[in-house]
């Protein structure tokens, strides 16, 4: 009975996680490796050191992290800046004071500026926002294994561009990225029904990185798919700063209701030993 | 309080004396802990104690989150961040509220399906059943408020198109749909509303959680042979139960703790797993999500509302008969309520004299066939109304009324059960004794 009970429950979760993966257009998604992934999983301090450059010369330009405090740079399980580094990073921006009435340097209390620009999205929740990965079917199987894959389609998303397919006119608005699924298709490019024949979509967002955009000061390699790694996990951090504590959380929940479970399990079984046992 | 003589409590020192000719409270909680319980209850009888645990987490995470929630349309999604990020704790007791409720519906539908399958709704625990059923339906509507309290744009947009629904109804839905919504889209005025039913929902389940086990307290439990417990004497029920205390709480709470590993487990390394991620990006009135998709426990019930379109044989019968007062979306709306109505009748509609599904060779086929068709329904509600997902949506829903309203109550008629166990202590130790070899059998003659 335990085991029936247990397949539904895994079926029951099956069936939902996919809920509503129902995908979009069909885009490539490369299944990248990070560190923070699985139930060990943790984040590469440097790697988020170096996801923060990347952000900081090449992203902020446009987008903004509103959701995020600057002082949580300097916290446990993020890219763990010093203080006086927190302080000095925070003064590159400035932030409008209700007080004050003006603008002035930003100091760690304050959050990272929203997006300078208005149609580019506020990346603070980006790697949770999306999904890399869906179905099969929804079914739900695929993140469940892979994970829901936001980190990963950042990444795709960053190496995804192309030179635009040959059935595209030459003076179709947006680049061509076969990472991106919502964007604008050329009716040119899709069949009879209306389906699409290429892979992704065309992205308002002109190519950002190309590989040595940044020097990274920790002397690490910053080609293209690097540098795309590095702030896809930045961005992780960002969407999901207490990921650490979470798992740790997690492992202490399990281990000592696993425990709880042995101990309930033979005293439950010497309690009700007598009664299935009759000796007399 | 049940009806199965047992021992009670007696005042024994002068103060548990004094206390008792005033307030008999010691006894009530005395005589609830230690109900007599048939023996042989199996594992699904655990899901009751999980429901519990599950109400009373989602009250504790709740009162605190909303001790740091702002329910204002331009504070509430910045607010659930300040949750996961500024507040101690915080995100774990977001992602235990959010996960919490998913197991809160494993259970309930664990819990129903056990008593569709062993006939607990049958005479006499029909009151039983229907405050359950009640539970069920403030659960659902508790659950749909809370996801829209965090202010993505699931949230906002699973309101627009579930309020929506209740303007389906002829003449006056207009002014329910105003009602519910507090003007005329959602909104702020929305938002608040749902904040303040969200908080006041568990606790009016709390208190019919009590009816519901002073219900079967009355009636005493069922059991997966459907058998009664013998009343004759103090002895004789002795021989078919134990208290609950200690034999039934070891054995639930041992359950809750498994069940609580995978809970933990899911909490602390895929949280977001049965979320959509588009509820990470902040409501927007102006921008419609490609798939609007209720959560995973709405599915059947979803399905059955998309299945019954204007193209659909009944939709245009009703439609003719009614003169245009029922149309497509109404029926529709119409089919999601029924279809959990016809669950709420089903002491009323199972003709069959034998209360278990283990004596009832025909019936178990078709309830498979119903578990079936529910996960089928589950699958059919996340998929893009489109062919072939419509037509199989229609086969599922009709199977589902099917179900509850022809196969019901021809089976107690056409179905030859199978002979059941004179008592609860004869099926108990025919499963006990005969593996160990069996030192004495205690099948009595019955009574």
């Amino acid at each position: 009975m335990i085991k029936k009970i247990l397949i539904s429950a895994v079926v029951a979760l099956g069936l939902t996680g996919s809920a509503a993966y129902a995908a979009g257009g069909a885009a490539h998604v490369e299944d990248f490796d990070f560190s923070f992934e699985g139930p060990f999983g943790a984040y590469d301090t440097n790697q988020l050191q170096r996801g923060l450059h990347v952000y900081t010369e090449v992203c902020a330009a446009c987008h903004g992290l509103k959701f995020v405090p600057l002082r949580t740079l300097g916290d446990d399980g993020g890219p763990q800046l010093p203080e006086d580094q927190v302080r000095a990073y925070s003064e590159r921006y400035e932030v409008f004071d209700g007080e004050l009435d003006d603008f002035r340097p930003a100091t760690p209390v304050d959050h990272f500026p929203a997006s300078a620009l208005e149609n580019a999205p506020d990346l603070s929740l980006m790697a949770k926002k999306r999904a890399g990965f869906h179905g099969p079917y929804g079914l739900g199987i695929n993140q469940f294994v892979k994970g829901i894959g936001g980190p990963e389609y950042i990444a795709s998303l960053m190496v995804g561009y192309e030179e635009a397919p040959e059935c595209a006119p030459e003076d179709f608005p947006g680049s061509y990225n076969k990472a991106f699924p919502n964007g604008g298709i050329p009716d040119s490019c899709k069949d009879e029904h209306g389906h699409s024949m290429v892979e992704g979509s065309w992205i308002s967002m002109s190519q950002p990185l190309y590989g040595d955009d940044v020097e990274y000061s920790d002397g690490h390699e910053a080609d293209l798919h690097h540098e795309a790694m590095d702030v896809a996990a930045f961005l992780m951090w960002t969407a999901e700063p207490k990921m650490m504590a979470r798992k740790q959380a997690g492992f202490a929940g399990v281990i000592f209701l696993t425990l709880l479970s042995v101990l309930l399990y033979l005293t439950n079984k010497r309690l009700w030993a007598p009664i299935k046992h009759k000796e007399d | 309080m049940a009806g199965i003589p047992h021992d009670h409590y007696e005042p024994k020192s002068n103060g548990e004396k004094w206390l008792d000719r005033r307030l008999p409270i010691v006894g009530l909680l005395y005589n609830t802990l230690m109900i007599p319980t048939p023996k042989n209850l199996n594992w699904m009888w655990i899901w009751g104690i999980v429901l519990t645990f599950c109400l009373a987490l989602q009250i504790i995470t709740g009162i605190v989150l909303a001790m740091h929630y702002t329910p204002h349309v331009d504070r509430a999604f910045a607010s659930v961040e300040h949750i996961m990020r500024d507040v101690n704790g915080g995100y774990m007791l977001r992602y235990m509220h959010a996960n919490g409720a998913s197991l809160f519906f494993i259970a309930v539908y664990a819990h129903i399906f056990r008593g569709l399958y062993y006939g607990s709704y049958k005479a006499p625990r029909e009151v039983t059943w229907i405050i359950g059923m009640l539970i069920y339906l403030l659960m659902m509507g508790t659950a749909f408020m809370g996801y829209v309290l965090p202010w993505g744009q699931m949230s906002f947009w699973g309101a627009t198109v579930i309020t929506g629904l209740f303007g389906a109804v002829p003449f006056v839905g207009e002014a329910i749909q105003t009602l519910l919504l507090g003007g005329p889209a959602v909104d702020n005025a929305t938002l608040n509303r749902f904040f303040s039913l969200h908080y006041l929902f568990p606790f009016v389940i709390a208190g019919l959680v009590i009816v519901h086990i002073w219900a079967f307290h009355t009636t005493g439990n069922n059991n997966p042979t459907g058998v009664e417990v013998r009343r004759g004497s103090k002895e004789e029920a002795e021989k078919d139960t134990l208290p609950f205390w200690p034999y039934f709480v070891m054995k639930d709470l041992f359950a809750l703790a498994v069940i609580l590993v995978i809970f933990f487990a899911i909490v602390g390394f895929m949280p977001n797993y049965l979320g959509h991620p588009d509820n990470y990006i902040e409501a927007n009135p102006l921008s419609t999500p490609a798939h609007i998709v209720p959560e995973w426990y709405f599915l059947p019930f979803y399905a059955i509302l998309r299945a019954f379109t204007a193209e659909v044989w009944v939709v245009q019968i009703a439609s003719f008969v009614t003169g245009g007062i029922i149309d497509a979306k109404f029926f529709g709306v119409l089919a999601m309520f029924g279809a959990i109505i016809v669950m709420a009748l089903v002491p009323w509609l199972d003709t069959s004299s034998v209360r278990s599904g283990r004596y009832r060779p025909m019936f178990k086929w078709w309830f498979a066939l119903l578990v079936v068709d529910f996960f089928a329904l589950m699958w059919l509600g996340a998929m893009p109304a489109e062919e072939p997902y419509a037509s199989f949506s229609l086969i599922a829903s009709a199977y589902w009324f099917g179900y509850f309203l022809i196969i019901m109550p021809l089976l107690g008629v056409i179905e030859k059960p199978l002979a059941q166990p004179d008592t609860i202590e004869a099926d108990f130790s025919s499963h006990y004794d005969a593996k160990t070899g069996g030192t004495k059998t205690l099948v009595n003659p019955a009574e």
